[in-house]
């Protein structure tokens, strides 16, 4: 008798890759997770408040649009800025996630272009007429973002050196530089004065408004960029398999090189806009740790700049609030990076749910296992 | 003052220790977990919230403290906290196959903020009427250090004037060395890390072990955030005192080349070069600054050329970074 009597284990759900979801399921379960998240920091932050559920999320959205309501709009220049920096730093790193490689040292470039700003702005301030400065500001800050973020990448293409460390630590070299210029700039008094000379112009109402403005074009050029140039298409196949690159006549190379070039480049402009463009000075803490939250916006906005724009400002949004909910209950403003995390996990997580669907075990009857 | 230095050195070097193997634990298994400098933090302030309400049930008087249960219950804390936080990176790589360096970032961003939201918000949340958090009492009990250890000298304060999670430390990176290379288990977790298709169909529990080592290496990880705020910080608590400390121990990783005995000699070498600026006589201030930049120096170069020598069991493991899933093979 052939019959098998052992019992074959057979798990409860089992996971199968899905075709491509349509693209507005996709984005619903993306919206799913969201607003679930948003719920749960609003069930975490009542809890620990003592606040009525509704009223946290007053408090958010006052505390990141003031009394937008009453034509005071100066909250929402600030909430303006703060979106449009991280979008740039997210802008700088998405050609680069693209391509998978992992650059981690946004932090470091936006700061090294910062510098490179800061030095122009005080060593020929005053030497040279404005309309030579500002542009040697602008050139000079991207030029060493760009060398910044080439670093890494030569030993990356030469020798594959891992990028993700490498980059990581380029930041705290880059930190460690700029607490010595303070240190020497500032006289042991660990801060720069603001310098004026050198420094965009401001247009408009707000000094605001040319960051917004100079950030939203180098959204539309990287979209084109990514989507439509040969260059975008070339950091495309890069990311998807280097050997399908190769096999093309794809100089990979070439590719990482100019990419991460880019990605630095882009980084420099950011550093650029926070000191010549709105703080007029530089510390440690000028670029604040966005470079990490960056690669978040880049990866969850599916490297689309334009999602890329709804997620900083779903991020910053986030942060704002919460941390205006924690102050104005005196509790630790930290409560803002739970708030962006809870968020963020939720987003990744549901990924999953995008890619695969989970199938329980159906009843095969009939059917010899 | 060279033994004051070494002294020194050691007990900066015992977070870095810490975390390091962790993450030589975890990224065996085949996971880069950026999350640990997160779980650090998350570690440290587990044992900040033990203590302080062990010290509070205790009316904050000494004499009402047992020693046992004042170290027991901030390393259980501690322990459950980064064991938290391991499982949340582990659902999201493992079973969810999310990417794994923005799920650890996340995980960074959200530990840091836990640690700095309870560190601030501590004594107001539990309606506590202290100034400041300051753990001094927890700390003592922590700290206790051997009876004879001043009686011998250079001797007695380079090896013997530790708290018992430095020794602790050391004969975990031990430990883990010997599972690691010399048991049955160690040799399946590193095929898992190596090569998640062939461990499984060697008949390996893949994703048990990515579980198991991700956790256990998370809850390692943490006891470096303890150690840190209970031995060199005096219990004493401020947000972000603990700085990059987390990232260190990342990038120790790649310096002792996977290997947790070589951890222990690169975590002392940082420890010393995080020190050395406080030591180097005829230092300015802004020098000074600079000199803080030579541990992360040191890490790019020894990435460098480790990535040049290309030697076969100087390579990360196989798989590091990559999800597996079965039926995409």
């Amino acid at each position: 008798m052939s019959q098998n009597t052992k019992k074959h284990h057979e798990p409860l759900i089992h996971i199968v890759k899905r075709d491509d979801m349509v693209w507005w399921q996709a984005w619903g379960i993306r919206l799913a997770a969201i607003v679930l998240g948003v719920l749960l920091i609003g069930i975490v932050s009542a809890v620990l408040t003592g606040e009525s559920f509704f009223e946290v999320y007053g408090i958010m959205f006052r505390g990141v649009f003031g009394r937008i309501f009453e034509g005071k709009t100066s909250m929402l220049w600030k909430f303006g800025q703060d979106t449009v920096i991280l979008l740039c730093l997210g802008l700088a790193v998405a050609p680069a996630f693209k391509m998978k490689f992992w650059n981690c040292g946004a932090e470091g470039q936006a700061l090294i272009g910062g510098l490179a700003a800061m030095f122009c702005m005080i060593q020929f301030g005053g030497k040279l007429p404005e309309w030579m400065l500002v542009p040697l500001v602008i050139v000079s800050s991207i030029i060493a973002g760009a060398i910044w973020g080439l670093i890494p990448a030569i030993f990356k293409a030469r020798w594959n050196t891992n990028e993700t460390l490498f980059t990581l630590m380029m930041n705290y070299v880059a930190t460690q530089i700029i607490a010595y210029y303070v240190y020497i700039v500032g006289g042991g008094s660990n801060v720069i004065n603001p310098v004026e000379t050198g420094a965009l112009p401001v247009i408009g109402k707000s000094q605001y408004l040319l960051n917004i403005l100079i950030v939203a074009a180098l959204t539309v050029a990287m979209h084109v960029y990514l989507k439509y140039s040969k260059q975008g298409y070339e950091i495309t196949v890069v990311g998807e398999s280097q050997n399908t690159a190769r096999y093309i006549g794809i100089n990979v190379k070439k590719v990482v090189l100019r990419t991460m070039m880019l990605s630095g480049a882009v980084c420099g402009i950011a550093g650029m806009l926070l000191v010549a463009g709105t703080d007029h000075s530089i510390n440690k803490d000028t670029v604040g740790g966005q470079g990490f939250t960056a690669i978040m916006v880049a990866w969850l906005g599916q490297f689309n700049p334009f999602v890329m724009v709804l997620m900083s400002a779903l991020i910053i949004f986030l942060r704002t609030g919460a941390a205006k909910v924690a102050d104005s209950n005196m509790l630790n403003s930290s409560f803002a990076d739970i708030s962006v995390g809870l968020v963020i996990l939720m987003l990744v997580g549901c990924e999953f749910f995008i890619q695969y669907s989970v199938r329980l075990r159906r009843a095969k009857k009939g059917v010899e296992a | 003052m060279i033994v004051e230095f070494i002294s020194r050195a050691i007990l900066l070097s015992i977070p870095l220790l810490y975390g390091s193997v962790g993450e030589i634990l975890t990224e065996k298994s085949g996971h880069l977990n950026l999350g640990i400098p997160g779980i650090m933090y998350s570690g440290a302030i587990g044992g900040v919230i033990g203590a302080f309400l062990y010290e509070n049930a205790c009316g904050n008087d000494l004499a009402n403290m047992n020693p046992f249960l004042a170290i027991l219950i901030p390393l259980i804390c501690s322990i459950l906290f980064s064991v938290f936080m391991g499982l949340i990176y582990s659902f999201m790589t493992v079973t969810l196959r999310a990417n794994q360096n923005v799920t650890g970032l996340a995980i960074t961003t959200f530990g840091i903020g836990l640690g700095n939201f309870f560190g601030g918000s501590l004594i107001k949340l539990v309606d506590s009427d202290l100034p400041s958090i300051a753990l001094t009492k927890t700390s003592k009990f922590f700290k206790a250090e051997l009876p004879f250890a001043d009686d011998l000298g250079w001797f007695g304060e380079i090896f013997l004037s530790h708290d018992f999670l430095a020794y602790l430390a050391i004969a975990i990176a031990l430990a883990a060395s010997f599972v690691l290379s010399k048991t049955r288990i160690g040799l399946n977790l590193r095929s898992v890390g190596e090569n998640p298709a062939t461990a499984d169909a060697a008949g390996i529990n893949v994703t048990r072990y990515k579980y198991l080592a991700t956790c256990i290496g998370s809850a390692v990880a943490g006891l470096g955030g303890l150690q840190y705020v209970m031995a060199y910080a005096d219990g004493v608590w401020s947000n972000n005192a603990f700085g990059d400390r987390g990232w260190m121990a990342i990038a120790l990783v790649i310096f002792a080349l996977w290997k947790p005995s070589m951890a222990i000699v690169g975590s002392f070498l940082f420890g010393a070069l995080c020190n050395a600026n406080n030591y180097v006589q005829g230092l300015g201030a802004e020098t000074q600054e600079l000199f803080k930049m030579l541990p992360y120096v040191v890490t790019i170069v020894v990435l460098i050329i480790t990535s040049m020598r290309k030697k076969r069991e100087h390579q990360p493991p196989e798989s590091l970074g990559l999800p597996y899933f079965r039926e995409e093979r």
